[in-house]
């Protein structure tokens, strides 16, 4: 959706415990792969307790600032519903926000798996090879577990494609 | 084989250089955002250890710089204040290999109590002082840091900030370099023992030191220059940098990487070049400051961005000289103890007998919050105790009756056991009561193991602290152990009796973090599957 040399700015947000920043390692290691300039930065620390938290990928040809600016998100993926409106003013005009109703639970083998499906969704939108968003979602994941998540994966890729671009 | 480019954090970077650069022990106390430094260190093979609090893992690793190896001490800004204390001396001493101390500070208080900038640190204690602004700079200034430190026989302050620790930025790792020597004694006790007779020379020598690390910073420190318009000039360090380069594609920079003892002539020249030049950095005007007390015509931020971190839009601001009142972004839910969490019965228990609770630092100072509101003090690690102790003192007794200090089994060892020592030197007429939350990690920072839980930072089996034994130890009543979420009258009511004891008294909360749960069961099963391997003699 941006041409390569501009930097691609997404934000991920959720509450402690969601896989917020999961879902942001997986972002920034397909971007990585894809031999892109990636910078990752969020603000852990008291998140286990069930506050918001927030996480910022950004990725293209030259990237400085490891925090997506204020306003200038071009995606903001959000896994609970309570975050959205409070994250809203990240979005850049004519950002996406790419908000947690948008793959439904009940078709996930796992409700854990909303951070990676989210991911899906977004993944419809850049153009990085599919292939490394596979193999960021198993090398950030414990084995027992990629099977479910690789399948929440195309269930976002599925519910995006009816999406407008 | 080691990948040629890597996505590591600020911490992890910091780990793979230290253990590239052989650094032979790494010690610390947890402490976001320093706490995975040597936690990843650990995982890469190196020696790393927790230690019960900062003074103590700096005087251990002061011991092998001594013996010269090479050694990194990491711990959270406020950790240096604790271990400000051996820092200053060892300044003074020198070390024989290698010591990098890892400063972390946390601009903005993501999780802190306090955002002092540690940057005043390396100057009031004349240590040279570098500051990475990415993964590799933290890579790359980690074995600066040995080289500096051996080089020149000096303690090294890496001064990092919360966005470079936890930030993940594109790494690519150097050949490995060649191993030093290995330690060995030699005795120099002009060098190591500080009596007066000694230390007035070492303090000449310190500055001797510091004189010649500024004469090469000017030349062959990690300070570059962007070029750009001669209109405009920002003189800049660490993340602030980054923040420049896209706030500003226009301007010169001159990115200083060695901030103590700084290159002053560099810096005279880069502000002669250019029209206008200003300094741009988080938190303290630390630079500023030096530079105009040096004559340089700079500009300073205004009064405003000293509080918080900075980011792009900010630092657009400061170019601009905009010091009107910034947009503020909407809150997001605030951290809250976990549903289930054994702190929380404690902190019920607290309310309903209307306590004036001199409360620690950890996962339970957020029993301050509704629907307990049951905290009333938290000023530093082991303040709990202390502070309850000086409030004892003077309120009238029917108020002082009511004092209890709470404090986690972490922040226990860290430095809750004077209090306790104090307690029993200094007892209030009234008594006092300490309650011990021991939830068997330190969960705050993570759930990382301490000398209570008796494993090592790789959860291998280690000596343990007996809370009750030390306490008894000390003449006190030996403390009565209690899971708090079990009977919990029974709580409310040991903690009534003893506040109407008058006596000083020691209760234990135990029970383990909800979160910490599955895992410390996991590292006692892998403890005892270990202990049945050994062969029996
Ligand atoms: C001097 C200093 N070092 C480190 C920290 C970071 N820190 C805050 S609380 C804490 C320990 C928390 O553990 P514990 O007392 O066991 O309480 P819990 O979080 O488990 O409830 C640490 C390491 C600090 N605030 N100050
Ligand atoms: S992490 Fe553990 S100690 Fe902290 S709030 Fe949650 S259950 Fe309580």
């Amino acid at each position: 959706m941006s041409p390569s040399n501009e930097v691609v700015n997404v934000v991920i947000a959720g509450l402690g415990g969601q896989g917020a920043l999961k879902a942001s390692d997986i972002v920034a290691d397909a971007a990585f792969r894809s031999g892109l300039e990636v910078k990752k930065s969020e603000i852990h620390g008291m998140s286990q307790r069930g506050g918001s938290v927030t996480s910022d990928v950004r990725f293209g040809a030259e990237v400085f600032s490891p925090m997506v600016p204020p306003g200038e998100a071009d995606f903001l993926v959000v896994l609970a519903p309570s975050q959205v409106e409070n994250n809203r003013w990240q979005l850049r005009p004519g950002g996406r926000l790419i908000p947690p109703e948008l793959v439904a639970e009940n078709t996930l083998r796992s409700k854990k798996c909303l951070n990676v499906a989210l991911a899906g969704v977004l993944s419809a939108f850049l153009d990085l090879p599919e292939e490394h968003w596979v193999a960021a979602i198993r090398a950030n994941l414990p084995e027992k577990v990629h099977a479910m998540n690789l399948d929440a994966f195309q269930k976002g890729r599925q519910a995006a494609a009816g999406l407008s671009r | 084989m080691q990948p040629d480019r890597m996505l590591l954090s600020g911490d992890e970077a910091v780990a793979l250089a230290a253990r590239g650069g052989h650094v032979r022990l790494g010690t610390g106390y947890p402490g976001t955002p320093s706490t995975e430094i040597l936690e990843a260190f650990s995982e890469l093979g190196g020696q790393a250890q927790w230690s019960p609090n900062e003074k103590v893992a700096l005087e251990v690793a002061i011991g092998a710089a001594f013996a010269g190896a090479r050694a990194i001490c990491t711990m959270k800004h406020v950790g240096l204040n604790v271990a400000a204390d051996p820092l200053f001396t060892v300044a003074y001493t020198g070390v024989q290999g290698a010591l990098v101390i890892v400063s972390a500070d946390d601009p903005g208080m993501s999780s802190s109590q306090n955002e002092q900038d540690n940057r005043r640190y390396a100057v009031a204690a004349g240590v040279p002082m570098l500051e990475p602004a990415d993964s590799q700079e933290a890579y790359d200034f980690t074995l600066l840091g040995i080289e500096i430190s051996e080089r020149w026989k000096i303690p090294v302050l890496l001064r990092m900030t919360t966005r470079v620790c936890h930030s993940y930025t594109v790494v690519r790792p150097r050949p490995p370099v060649a191993p030093p020597p290995a330690p060995h004694f030699e005795r120099d006790v002009a060098h190591r023992v500080m009596i007066p007779a000694h230390a007035r020379p070492a303090h000449v020598r310190l500055r001797e030191k510091l004189d010649a690390i500024a004469q090469w910073n000017e030349t062959e420190g990690p300070n570059r220059v962007v070029e750009g318009t001669a209109a405009r000039g920002v003189i800049t360090s660490g993340i602030s940098y980054m923040h420049v380069r896209e706030a500003d594609r226009e301007a010169a920079v001159l990115k200083l990487g060695l901030t103590h003892p700084l290159p002053f002539g560099a810096m005279r020249e880069f502000a002669r070049a250019h029209g206008r030049t200003i300094v741009v950095e988080e938190g303290d005007p630390y630079l500023a400051e030096a530079a105009l007390a040096a004559g340089l015509a700079v500009e300073t931020k205004p009064d405003l961005f000293r509080f918080g971190e900075l980011n792009v839009d900010r630092v657009r601001r400061i170019l601009n000289g905009e010091a009107s009142p910034e947009a503020k972004v909407p809150p997001g839910k605030p951290p809250e103890l976990c549903p289930g969490c054994p702190h929380r019965s404690v902190f019920t228990a607290l309310r309903d007998l209307g306590c004036i609770v001199a409360g620690d630092i950890g996962c339970y100072t957020l029993g301050v919050l509704p629907p307990f509101n049951a905290l009333d003090t938290c000023v530093c690690m082991g303040a709990g105790i202390t502070v309850g102790l000086g409030l004892r003192h003077v309120l009238p007794p029917e108020e002082a009756r009511r004092v209890v200090s709470v404090i986690g089994d972490s922040t226990f060892v860290h430095s809750g056991i004077t209090g306790l020592v104090e307690a029993v030197y200094n007892p209030p007429a009234t008594g006092h009561l300490t309650i011990i939350l021991d939830n068997g990690t330190t969960a705050m920072t993570g759930m990382q193991e301490h000398p209570g839980t008796g494993r090592s930072l790789d959860h291998g089996r280690a000596g343990k602290v007996i809370f009750e034994d030390l306490v008894e130890s000390l003449g006190m009543a030996r403390p009565v152990v209690i899971d708090p979420t079990v009977d919990t009258a029974r709580f409310q009511s040991l903690v009534s009796e003893a506040l109407a004891s008058g006596a000083l008294r020691v209760i234990v909360a135990r029970r383990d973090c909800l979160l910490a749960t599955s895992k410390i069961k996991s590292y006692e099963q892998a403890l005892k599957q270990e202990t049945c391997l050994v062969p029996i003699e």
